[in-house]
């Protein structure tokens, strides 16, 4: 099965290109309906603001061909930093409504700490606990660490959703699932060792 | 909580790996391909990679020569040199760099910060501040490579690089730059104390000693390093080194799970 990284515009397609072509795989691009209709298994990332990546999806016509993926063929997609939270019904960080696959909304970090200590965007090295066992968390144990960058976070609602969680004030989610799409608020591209061992797992799923 | 970050600077000129002192006489020292190959195996935090020929040339970035590296890169890359235009930095967002890191041309048209950071979020823009100290002991800001004083205060245009969406600072002393006798870890601590974002040292550093002086003292979220990591011995030889993680979590402390 070949993965198809969806380039809308919104980031850093290239790193994980980079990481994926050092497993071995010949990852492909896709920026149309066609090329979502005939991937086998995706990759959302993402970079930037919750509605201008709604946006950028649906002035792509990509919304509906990645909910047939999804939900009519169910193909596997893995959604990275914001491309989880789009996961989500919606976020703190737009009106926009979200994919929905996630039964939550992305809430802004400051919710986690109130007294305001900690520096907004959280940016650095964190270990994850995994808290659920799951096929792309396969051969990494609690204490493995990633790298994120972020603003918003899912929070940690104790669903079947969760499946590793990190620290920032409070624990919220790090990895999630949903049948078949899953989410990394972390970027694996940028994780050194840990970040090629998942992306190696949901290249082998 | 999260480990201090400890990132290795690497400065390009003509696209060799240099290093300078106060700024000046850039000395080669090899490949930066290399560079951060090395880097890379040595697992950093991060990488910051500034082309300090761009801005003097008035000219783009290197985009070839930065595709190749950024496909080495597989931690946290930030760019700076040259970045003039949202353009520019949607161009290195596509081909692999997490940040970019903007300098002059942020002195030059403000506006350019809240651009990208509207476009691609405040935590891929950097501002880096090059700082100077008189011998009164006043702080101003430096451009162009630290050929031309500005008169601006670094703390207000810290403040005003925050507002404008800077999703980190780096303050950079241009008169500690390669003489690794430690930071200015005055100026990290004003900036520091005067914005929410996290502050990266940079400019002086010698041991992680230095390092955990500019977090305690300067209450740096996180601190970068030149020479420190590109020599080795009193008579600096060449040596791509890092320290091991058991180093820096016992001068740092562990991120806890």
């Amino acid at each position: 099965m070949t993965i198809s990284v969806i380039d809308y515009g919104m980031g850093n397609v290239s790193s994980v290109v980079n990481m994926l072509r050092k497993l071995g795989d010949e990852p492909s691009l896709v920026r149309d309906p066609d090329g979502v209709a005939r991937a086998d298994k995706l990759i959302l990332p993402g970079v930037g603001a919750f509605d201008n990546a709604i946006s950028r999806l649906s002035a792509l016509g990509l919304i509906e061909p990645l909910r047939a993926h999804v939900e009519a063929r169910g193909n596997p997609l893995l959604g990275i930093c914001l491309g989880m939270q789009l996961l989500c019904r919606g976020s703190d960080e737009g009106t926009q409504a979200g994919l929905g696959w996630l039964n939550t909304r992305a809430v802004h970090l400051s919710a986690l700490d109130p007294a305001g200590r900690l520096p907004i965007p959280k940016m650095g090295w964190n270990s994850i606990e995994i808290v659920r066992r799951m096929p792309l968390l396969e051969g990494l144990e609690s204490g493995a660490r990633f790298y994120f960058a972020h603003s918003y976070f899912v929070p940690n609602d104790g669903s079947e959703a969760i499946a590793a969680t990190a620290e920032y004030g409070g624990r919220y989610a790090a990895c999630v699932r949903s049948g078949i799409v899953f989410g990394a608020q972390f970027h694996p591209e940028k994780s050194h060792r840990f970040g090629l061992q998942l992306l190696a797992n949901y290249c082998a799923l | 909580m999260l480990r201090t970050r400890v990132i290795p600077c690497l400065l390009i000129s003509n696209r060799g790996l240099v290093k300078t002192e106060r700024f000046k006489q850039p000395r080669y020292l090899g490949d930066p391909i290399n560079a951060v190959r090395i880097f890379n195996e040595k697992e950093v935090d991060e990488l910051i990679l500034l082309d300090i020929s761009a801005t003097a040339e008035e000219r783009a970035p290197d985009f070839d020569l930065l595709t190749s590296i950024a496909g080495e890169a597989f931690m946290p890359f930030a760019y700076g040199g040259g970045v003039q235009t949202l353009e520019h930095a949607l161009r290195l967002f596509s081909l692999g760099v997490e940040k970019v890191v903007l300098n002059s041309a942020a002195l030059a048209r403000p506006d350019l910060v809240s651009e990208i950071a509207a476009l691609s979020g405040r935590q891929s823009v950097v501002v880096c501040i090059d700082v100077v100290r008189s011998f009164s002991g006043r702080y101003e800001v430096a451009s162009k490579r630290g050929r031309q004083k500005t008169g601006i205060d670094p703390i207000e245009w810290a403040i005003r690089a925050t507002d404008l969406g800077a999703g980190e600072i780096v303050v950079q002393s241009v008169d500690q730059d390669g003489r690794m006798r430690g930071y200015d870890v005055e100026i990290v601590g004003r900036v520091a104390k005067a914005v929410t974002t996290p502050v990266i040292a940079l400019g002086g550093a010698a041991s992680l000693q230095d390092m955990k002086r500019a977090v305690d003292a300067g209450g740096a979220a996180a601190v970068a390093a030149g020479s420190m990591f590109v020599f080795h011995g009193k008579h600096r030889a060449v040596l791509i080194n890092y320290p091991q993680r058991a180093e820096l979590e016992e001068i740092f402390g562990e991120d806890l799970a």
